[in-house]
């Protein structure tokens, strides 16, 4: 019952992973003391902290022994720490979201000339990167080390190397989010963190693939589930955008700063190929294993064509990877690559909607469950969402709809129904469904309160992007407005003006979602670290004895 | 039963398969941007930026300009009434990384060189809505008052000339003095500055002569944005022009 | 670069790219259709609602 370090005398990974960090321990304290950039000694001594305290952590944890949840037939503490940091991070990246959209509607109030930090321009890559790589970075970690155990009936791989990978990933999070405050930045849209940063996501990166790889090695069963393929498309896709678009040239190894190895047209292109592609393969491939796992696991029904998602995931993968350059359309781009790209975009449309059918229709004879159950509900209306931006992407990369488009609130409207209604929705979902599975309580504490999340966050969705629609399609229309003698109609702040309402709307709607968050916060902390509902005890245990005997 | 082995090369036969699919996507699509002349276009007057405009394209980045500002005239006659004429790929090439933008909550800036004095941008960056009442603009006052670290301005151009910034020896050993000079109009070293980069705008950019600022070299960097190309020369119909 | 102009380059690239696209689409559709492939992809189908729930 109790395991102990001589029941598993050589466990080499409880070598390599301190000899890791203490390799990086050493790092940091040269940066720290070495260099002559003051904001380097920052990130550098922010970074020993982290160290320090992750070393602290392990230390509690494996000085005593091989934890047992270490030996049991699956290891669910990494994936509860997991679900954890998702949340934190998702209120934290939903909150910062909020501040800036409340600067745009009210730049007198919300604006601090003494406090550099607070601007918007550097506010806004810290929202960007918490709720994309922190909050659904967090989600698809967890998820996916909670799935590929389930679906492959085998243990984590790497013993503490999960943990690595968990706690690498949050001082990741923590050195590219103080970094944007002291504005350090690459300039690249969703690619800000600067280089040493990068590397170390590559570290962690590398070691998130293998220990994925190497659970999937260890199954006991003769498939690989779909999920995992997206899961693993994600992972390894990631891996190259990351290291082809982050290529740069430190000043030296002790400055922040560096100079990205493509300029101008090249690097316009190499950075919408990552953009997108991040669009592509993190929001879109990796929370689609999330659908493919979690609506049939929900809906106690199997997927609704399996034929039809082994289609979706090559012709998903393979078109996603050309869409890029629609971010690029009427620039200096050469125009074939435009076309290309719109080309390839239009084509999307067939996958995404495949994929779409296949996870609604995974339902079909349990519809009645969406009436009953307000998760499996978040689950499917994540769905619709994910199939009305995916809609929506191909009509703004048409030419002629994105010379209106580009530039305007439109585009952020459309990223945001599929940030808030697909990505998050499906997100909650599975938050949802695992905390009682991994706290093992029979239920949530409170049903209601998913249904005034659900409700809450709806009703913010359909502001935001209503008043992103309007703001974005109707600033479109100024630009290009000419009055009776042929002249510009508007001048540019008289654009800006007229954005003013809409801009307050979006706060309004930001505001709401932000609220359903902290209610589901509320509800999964009662369910999880209260014991309102937790499952008679009995049983419980007598499971976890079996299993772990 | 099932081998081991052949388990594990499925999975990695569906690795394989991935990274196949996702990299001719890209290589396919990015790779002949690589190998073309005809991707920028030639053009007169493109130089290096000089060492107090690239301080000031630093500080553009570090304060995110690029969220909100473009620069990156479309080919629409609307963009080419009100910015000017539309943006050559040749104008960004020594770009390292590009600012096209994504979004314009601020309009563009890709020709906002010259068309507004030192002074009114000096006052808009540090109070945008004491010139423009609607702006939504974040306010910049301590650009002003925070003198510019241009330590390792040498090592600047030459990590930018390790990307292929043409900078000669001769600019990264001046790199400094050209940074003072490019700010003082009556120093010795001023003259050296327009010579090595030519267009190069000689004075003091923030009306603070004591102080090198972080808003000389920012306002520096705004008011040649733009202003380089000589479009009496430039053919946009020339067959090596075309795309 | 030598003898490679772009024109070569892009044209190669988007008629090349097609076949290879044509392909690779009949590839998995042929996959995903063969009939001897069913048994395997409806037990796959399965998995996540018979792994046993409980740690």
């Amino acid at each position: 019952m109790q395991p102990s370090a001589a029941a598993n005398p050589m466990r080499l990974d409880l070598v390599l992973v301190p000899a890791l960090l203490g390799l990086a321990l050493v790092i940091g304290l040269i940066e720290a003391a070495r260099s002559p950039d003051p904001l380097m000694v920052i990130q550098a001594w922010t970074f020993v902290a982290c160290l320090a305290g992750v070393g602290i952590w392990f230390l509690k944890r494996y000085g005593g022994g091989v934890p047992a949840d270490e030996t049991g037939a699956y290891q669910n503490d990494v994936v509860k720490a997991g679900v954890i940091a998702s949340m934190f991070w998702g209120i934290a990246g939903m909150l910062v979201g909020v501040i800036i959209a409340s600067q745009l509607a009210f730049p007198d109030i919300f604006y601090f000339p003494a406090l550099p930090e607070l601007n918007f321009g550097r506010l806004r890559p810290l929202h960007t990167s918490a709720v994309i790589f922190a909050f659904g970075g967090n989600v698809l970690i967890a998820t996916s080390f909670y799935v590929v155990q389930r679906t492959s009936k085998a243990r984590l791989a790497g013993g503490s190397w999960p943990w690595f990978v968990f706690w690498g990933y949050q001082m990741f999070i923590v050195l590219a989010g103080t970094g944007y405050l002291l504005g350090i930045t690459e300039g690249r849209e969703y690619a800000e963190p600067e280089w040493y940063v990068d590397i170390w996501l590559t570290i962690v990166w590398v070691a998130y693939l293998l220990v994925f790889l190497a659970t999937i090695w260890k199954r006991k069963e003769p498939h690989i589930y779909v999920a995992n393929w997206f899961y693993l498309a994600f992972i390894v896709t990631i891996a190259m955008l990351h290291l082809v678009n982050n290529m740069s040239m430190p000043v030296s190894l002790l400055e922040t700063k560096s100079y990205s190895a493509f300029s101008g047209v090249q690097d316009a292109l190499t950075q919408w190929w990552y953009g997108h592609n991040a669009v592509g393969f993190f929001l879109t491939a990796g929370f689609l294993a999330i659908m493919y796992y979690f609506v049939p696991k929900r809906a106690e029904r199997p997927v609704y064509s399996y034929r039809l998602s082994i289609v979706h995931f090559w012709t998903l993968i393979f078109i996603y990877i050309w869409a890029g350059p629609h971010h690029l359309h009427y620039t200096a781009l050469p125009e074939w690559a435009q076309t290309l790209g719109m080309t390839f975009s239009v084509m999307l449309w067939m996958p995404s909607w495949g994929g779409m059918i296949n996870g609604l229709m995974t339902l079909s004879g349990a519809w009645d469950k969406l009436r009953t159950d307000p998760v499996l509900r978040m689950l499917v209306v994540s769905v619709a969402f994910y199939g009305m931006s995916t809609f929506e992407g191909p009509v703004m990369s048409v030419k002629a709809v994105n010379a209106l488009s580009h530039y305007t609130d439109w585009t952020i409207g459309h990223v945001h129904s599929g940030a808030l209604g697909w990505v998050g929705f499906v997100s909650f979902g599975a938050l949802y469904c695992l905390v009682p599975w991994l706290w093992r309580r029979d239920r949530l504490y409170s049903n209601a309160l998913v249904e005034w999340h659900f409700w809450v966050a709806t009703i913010g969705i359909l502001f935001y992007i209503t008043a992103m629609w309007v703001s974005g399609i109707m600033q479109g229309l100024m630009w290009r407005a000419y009055n009776d003698y042929g002249f510009l109609e508007y001048s540019f702040v008289e654009t800006v003006q007229a954005m003013h309402p809409y801009y307050i709307i979006r706060t309004l709607g930001g505001l709401l979602y932000l609220s359903g968050a902290l209610i589901m916060a509320y509800n999964l902390w009662r369910t999880a670290a209260r014991g309102d509902v937790r499952k008679s005890e009995v049983s419980g245990t007598a499971t976890a004895v079996a299993q772990g005997a | 039963m099932f081998s081991h082995g052949i388990l594990e090369r499925n999975s990695l036969l569906l690795l394989v398969g991935i990274l196949v699919v996702v990299a001719i996507g890209g290589l396919v699509e990015i790779a002949p941007l690589f190998y073309i002349e005809s991707t920028i276009e030639k053009v007169h007057g493109m130089r290096p930026y000089s060492p107090l405009e690239l301080e000031g394209r630093k500080i553009y980045i570090r304060e995110g300009c690029y969220l909100c500002h473009s620069q990156m005239i479309r080919p629409l006659r609307d963009e080419v009434e009100r910015y000017g004429h539309y943006s050559l790929a040749a104008e960004s090439m020594y770009d390292h990384p590009f600012q096209w933008g994504s979004k314009r909550t601020g309009p563009d800036l890709a020709r906002i060189g010259g068309k507004y004095s030192d002074e009114w941008q000096r006052d808009h960056l540090a109070d945008p809505r004491s010139v423009v009442p609607e702006s939504v603009m974040p306010p910049y006052a301590f650009l002003t008052n925070t003198p510019l670290d241009y330590r390792d301005i040498a090592d600047q151009l030459k990590a930018n000339r390790t990307v292929g910034v043409p900078y000669t020896d001769e600019d990264i050993a001046n790199a400094a003095k050209d940074l003072e000079a490019q700010v003082n109009p009556d120093s010795d070293g001023a003259a050296d500055v327009t010579k090595r980069y030519p267009k190069a705008q000689v004075r003091d950019f923030d009306g603070n002569p004591a102080m090198i600022s972080e808003a000389d070299a920012l306002i520096a960097y705004l008011q040649m944005l733009g202003t380089l190309v000589d479009f009496s020369t430039y053919q946009a119909d020339a067959p090596e022009n075309k795309r | 670069m030598e003898g490679l102009t772009y024109e070569q380059v892009a044209g190669f690239a988007h008629s090349w790219g097609m076949v290879y696209f044509v392909v690779m689409f009949l590839a998995v559709l042929a996959y995903a259709l063969w009939p001897s492939n069913k048994a395997r992809f409806d037990r796959a189908a399965s998995i996540p609602l018979h792994d046993d729930e409980s740690v």
